[in-house]
């Protein structure tokens, strides 16, 4: 493995190389059609170089981890709040997860139905092209529209245009307290009213998701707020079922931290996809699914899906115009199952021509996302 | 201001390409008539204006598509519109450009409540787009100032803010997909109702490309149900650096406001001359405003009360009711307008870390003396997002100049202290050429080379955001 700890260590690497790369973080997110080239982790590129949190921002090399981010961030009580997902107990991964592989996969969590993605956080970021130059784009800023938002091109390309070195991002203040409403809930169409109701409504739902068959809600903010949405979305949602409400703090975090990281496929067998979708499709898309188990989140937007190994999920589905990614597979399957949701003719081209610019050699990655 | 000199085959040909637009569009789509193309000459940025070739107002999508493969087989630069309300002169045409304006395309396609979503052409008026929806409770966030006239096309071109992004965010954090159009008439939709692009974002990218990577012709919006109700509360300092200190200190106590503005002396008094607000003689007054049912108004207000006593204010006034409140906002609403009421002023647009406000606001009024011209600040403080306006006379010979320069001396700073050029408003033709104090020849290569793909022969738009020798080459072809 190749493990630059500089910048310019890893401009150098990239800029003699003539073969392609494996681009690594922490290397728990391995899905993707599999890569032939050297291992190239960035995790050497380590450490915090900069937080204000009276401007809620951060700065960090790529490889840090998410634990150290974490820890920092809690220590002045605020968080990335886009949520991260975890995904080493559902692909068996056992590295530690780093920030560069959270925005290079733009691993957004539950949190994402309120607050927005992984990428709408991202303010700036410095990468090594194929060509071994040191680019930087966006910057520490929260509002900035100097030039082309390459910072948005650069979060979920995972890899294929440039190994990235350092990266800013805006962070929020963590809560007080926090509340979970769960209702039982059976048929997906009264699922998906139960959730649109909860995030259509005034009160801030910071978590809409369905999972072993209950509908689960959940707000956070002041105490006494928490306390007051909860009892007016508790009456907005007792049509749909009787509700419970849990406040304990560390048992909420619990719940959507298993939500999050789809903690209940872990140890069951079977391929596992994630599909994004419209909430309003969501009921038919699982009706067509044929799934053993399925879990909705971002109030419907998101569904996750386990089916029996080798199934080209996509072969089912009709009239869907979200997409479908493969995220657990074997290695054989995620080679002759695009893990992607292929694009049309013209996305697809704009894309392979984008990564002919930022990647000539074709370096970075490559099929991974085909 | 340099502009490339127009391509004198493509003037020769003008009644040529003007026939071939009026086959695509008929007699009513294209303006060209000098008298009656006037009107888009300039947008906002009105020092510096152009005639165009001719203006085409498209009414779909197939007919954007038309007109774009006409020009690019005629290799005639295309200049998109939206409602010409850019402050940075990204809809200014150059003498040999086809001046594409979509304000016919102003219909809403879809509106979905449980998707939480509106699907809209980008021709609509950003406040128009809440109109659609806010009768059954909802909104859309991003509120530019000029939202009562800009389009969301130039929305999305400029990837614009306003007063409540520090809570709901800028355009792009609001996009959920679009139909673009390329400049050779190819039709792409990227993104959609779903929340996650699949592959590359390029839906991230063309928002805030300022419209030099393709015509967006319809747009798929976030929209959000309405807090129950906000209210703001008025705070006056003695200091700019105790105002800067209170905002920061209500950031670190855990409060999110939808909006934290700030204005500096000199804005105080040229709005309360004009808009006669109330508003207290002090160095610097926030304007802090939450969102929430009523008691939960209130706890916020409290804490951030408390944490403002503790810096001594001058004034600290909140809304008891609707009427105080309107009156509290009236002055800054009014702000742009005060300033105008003095002199001519041009509008900057910098972002800086907000612990270098102090800072910055006074190398400001260094400056403001050195070049012996006035200048006020009004901007969104939780963010860092500036609007220093500096005052000039546009019929003194210089004045301009020298008002330029000022302006571009504090971009400088606000790059030198880890901000940059422009927050919401865009490079256009005004930031141009200080693209290289930001960005290193690598890094707007970078930039470049996403036109290369997008639009190769580099017709759309072309002689804006990168500075022109930058771009020489590729608009040579």
């Amino acid at each position: 493995m190749i493990r630059p700890e500089t910048e310019a260590e890893l401009a150098e690497v990239v800029a003699g190389a003539t073969g392609p790369f494996r681009i690594i973080g922490g290397g728990t997110r391995d899905y993707g059609r599999p890569v032939a080239g050297a291992d190239l982790s960035a995790a050497g590129l380590s450490g915090i170089t900069l937080y204000e949190p009276g401007a809620l921002t951060m700065v960090a090399r790529a490889g840090t981890s998410l634990a150290e981010i974490e820890a920092a961030l809690a220590r002045e009580n605020q968080r990335l709040p886009f949520e991260p997902t975890d995904l080493r107990s559902l692909l068996g991964t056992t590295g530690t997860p780093t920030i560069g592989g959270v925005f290079a996969t733009n691993a957004s969590g539950p949190r994402r139905v309120q607050v927005g993605a992984a990428r709408d956080f991202l303010l700036g970021v410095r990468y090594v092209d194929g060509k071994g130059a040191v680019v930087k784009n966006g910057g520490r800023v929260m509002k900035n529209v100097t030039g082309y938002d390459l910072v948005k091109l650069m979060a979920g390309s995972y890899g294929t245009l440039g190994v990235m070195t350092e990266v800013s991002f805006k962070v929020l203040p963590a809560p007080e307290a926090a509340a979970t409403m769960t209702l039982p809930v059976s048929d997906t169409s009264t699922v998906i009213s139960a959730l649109s109701a909860a995030v259509g409504s005034p009160f801030d739902v910071s978590g809409a998701a369905w999972a072993n068959g209950q509908v689960v809600i959940r707000i956070e903010g002041f105490s006494a707020s928490v306390a007051y949405r909860a009892d007016r979305l508790s009456a907005l949602l007792a049509p749909f079922g009787a509700v419970e409400v849990e406040t304990d703090a560390a048992a909420v975090a619990r719940h959507w931290a298993a939500i999050r990281d789809v903690a209940s496929f872990a140890q069951a067998p079977g391929d596992v996809w994630r599909l994004s979708c419209r909430p309003s499709q969501a009921a038919a898309l699982v009706a067509q699914l044929g799934a053993e188990e399925v879990i909705l989140d971002w109030a419907g937007g998101l569904v996750w899906a386990r089916v029996a190994r080798g199934t080209d999920l996509r072969q089912r589905l009709t009239g869907f115009t979200g997409h479908a990614t493969l995220v657990r597979a074997a290695t054989e399957t995620r080679g002759a199952i695009p893990s992607f949701h292929p694009e049309p003719p013209a996305v697809a081209a704009l894309s392979k021509g984008l990564r002919a610019k930022f990647d000539p050699k074709g370096l970075f990655n490559p099929g991974i996302m085909d | 201001m340099d502009m490339p000199l127009p391509n004198a085959a493509i003037l020769d040909r003008k009644m040529r390409i003007v026939e071939l637009l009026q086959n695509v569009l008929g007699k009513d789509g294209v303006i060209f008539d000098p008298a009656e193309t006037r009107a888009y000459e300039c947008d906002a940025l009105s020092a510096y204006r152009c005639p165009p070739l001719c203006v085409v107002l498209p009414r779909t999508t197939q007919e954007v598509s038309a007109v774009l493969a006409v020009c690019h087989a005629e290799n005639v630069p295309v200049v998109p519109r939206g409602s010409g309300t850019s402050l940075a002169g990204g809809a200014m045409p150059t003498a040999d450009a086809v001046i594409l304006g979509v304000s016919r395309l102003n219909a809403v396609l879809e509106t979905h409540y449980g998707d939480r979503m509106i699907r809209v052409q980008t021709g609509r008026t950003n406040l128009s787009v809440t109109g659609a929806v806010e009768q059954d409770g909802f909104f859309y966030a991003p509120d530019p100032s000029s939202q009562l006239a800009c389009a969301i096309a130039g929305n999305i071109a400029m990837n614009s803010g306003g007063a409540h992004c520090l809570k709901y965010g800028v355009t792009t954090n609001n996009l959920l997909g679009v139909t673009i159009v390329l400049m050779d008439g190819t039709i792409v939709e990227l993104g959609g109702g779903h929340m996650d692009a699949g592959g590359l974002d390029l839906l991230g990218v063309v928002c805030g490309s300022e419209g030099q990577l393709g015509v967006v012709t319809e747009a798929t919006l976030r929209i959000l149900p309405k807090p129950e109700g906000a209210r703001p509360v008025l705070i006056g300092y003695d200091s700019n650096e105790v105002a800067g200190q209170c905002v920061s200190d209500i950031i670190k106590a855990g409060v999110l406001p939808v909006a934290i503005e700030f204005m500096d002396r000199p804005c105080i008094e040229a709005t309360e001359a004009f808009a006669k607000a109330g508003y207290p003689m002090c160095e610097a007054l926030l304007i802090i405003e939450v969102e929430g049912s009523p008691a939960e108004i209130d706890e916020q207000l409290t804490l951030i009360k408390d944490i403002a006593q503790r810096h001594n204010p001058v004034e600290l006034r909140e809304a008891a009711d609707a009427d105080q409140a309107a009156r509290i906002w009236l002055g800054r609403k009014s702000a742009f307008g005060a300033m105008g009421q003095i002199n001519d002023y041009m509008c900057l647009d910098g972002t800086i870390p907000v612990s270098q406000l102090p800072f910055v606001l006074r190398r400001i009024g260094e400056m403001s003396k050195e070049y012996g011209l006035g200048v006020g600040n009004v901007f969104h403080a939780g963010d860092g997002n500036m609007h220093p306006l500096i005052l000039y006379n546009a019929n003194t010979p210089g004045d301009l100049e020298k008002c330029e320069a000022f302006g571009a001396d504090i971009l400088k700073l606000c790059v030198e202290v880890g901000g940059c050029l422009t927050g919401e408003h865009g490079v256009g033709i005004e930031k141009r050429d200080l693209m290289t104090v930001q960005f290193a020849p690598v890094d707007l290569d970078a930039q470049m080379a996403v036109k290369d793909v997008f639009d190769p022969k580099w017709l759309l738009n072309p002689a804006k955001v990168f500075p022109l020798a930058a771009s020489a080459q590729r608009r040579a072809g």
